[in-house]
């Protein structure tokens, strides 16, 4: 594997992530629980949309095929995709989601803090700009956290079961393979263990001021990096890639 | 029964200096619920660059009914408008 093809797979993981968490956020769109929050919703995933596209870019560039970045979001195969495995379960309830985007919104945050200093000046500055983004998505996150915990004993049974569901897919977020080895030496990837404190002290600390219980860390799913998913991620490309794949290269 | 939250008045501010200025209004539970959706609501496309959220009940609203009284004396003091002053050479604005 050279360098190129390190980063192309690495750029091409971080922009999987945010496209598929944007799609599932988006499918929140006019199903919110109030206009408010369906507005909030649709924000983060626009915020991600936005990302992947600057992320898929990049990442087209380096593959030197002269595909965009919409060739890779709407004609890879399922195997192809490198997205968290977090990030493809389904929407669930509204309890769901805000777990699933506060304990991604807290593993982001400290993966950009870390990356906005990356050698690589390209994710270098699309991260300063994410976390500027990110920074919000994980307050928003963390405030829901609050109210649902603290809330009713029906809102807190829903968190705490979106937390304990949830957590067997942290670890997926915290591996490492051949290309985070090779380009963490050029300081251009960065150690996800470092980060892996950070992230378990705050999560902490959120669902403790939230009346919430932390699981144990029991089995954990794998498999996102080698490109191995749970049954939900051919549902999303489904419906996220129907256009392309029953007309292709269509424009309107 | 009113499922809806409160309500609160949303002020942004375009730019440093200028006013707060009246945008609409949201649902919120609390005061950081508030901020947020106002933030998502009304600065979407780069209107803001502070917000102020009121809770609409603490907004005294003078009544329609009192609207002769209150407004339409002042409909004939032209003399309180400055428009009898000589503008000064250079001057954009007094």
């Amino acid at each position: 594997m050279t360098k190129q093809e390190a980063l192309y797979k690495y750029v091409l993981r971080l922009g999987d992530h945010a496209l598929i968490q944007g799609h599932r956020l988006s499918e929140w769109c006019s199903k919110g629980p109030i206009l408010e929050e369906d507005l909030a919703l649709t924000n983060l995933a626009l915020d991600n949309i936005g990302r992947a596209q600057a992320l898929l870019k990049y990442a087209a560039e380096l593959q030197g095929l002269g595909n965009t970045e919409d060739d890779l979001a709407y004609k890879r195969g399922e195997r192809e995709f490198y997205n968290s495995l977090m990030s493809e379960l389904p929407t669930g309830d509204f309890a769901f989601t805000i777990a699933k985007q506060m304990l991604i919104s807290v593993f982001e945050y400290f993966q950009f803090t870390a990356l906005s200093h990356s050698a690589d000046e390209t994710i270098a500055g699309i991260a300063a700009k994410t976390l500027k983004e990110v920074r919000y998505h994980m307050m928003h996150a963390r405030d829901w956290c609050y109210r649902l915990g603290k809330g009713t004993e029906e809102s807190n049974r829903r968190l705490q079961n979106a937390i304990n569901e949830l957590w067997m897919f942290t670890g997926d977020l915290f591996e490492m393979n051949d290309e985070d080895k090779m380009l963490e030496v050029l300081d251009i990837a960065i150690d996800l263990n470092e980060i892996k404190t950070q992230f378990d002290t705050l999560v902490q600390t959120i669902l403790r001021e939230s009346d919430i219980r932390i699981p144990e860390n029991g089995y954990m799913q794998t498999g996102s990096k080698k490109g191995i998913h749970t049954e939900h991620l051919g549902h999303v490309l489904t419906e996220m890639q129907y256009l392309q794949r029953a007309y292709p290269d269509a424009t309107w | 029964m009113d499922t809806q939250l409160d309500l609160w008045e949303v002020f942004i501010q375009s730019k440093a200096g200028s006013h707060h200025v009246h945008a609409g209004s949201v649902h919120a539970s609390d005061e950081a619920m508030a901020l947020q959706n106002a933030r998502d609501i009304y600065t979407r496309r780069n209107e803001g660059s502070s917000l102020w959220v009121v809770p609409a009940k603490y907004i005294t609203a003078s009544s329609s009914a009192d609207a002769d009284m209150l407004f339409d004396p002042a409909n004939d003091k032209i003399y309180r408008h400055p428009t009898f002053y000589i503008m000064p050479e250079g001057a954009k604005q007094i």
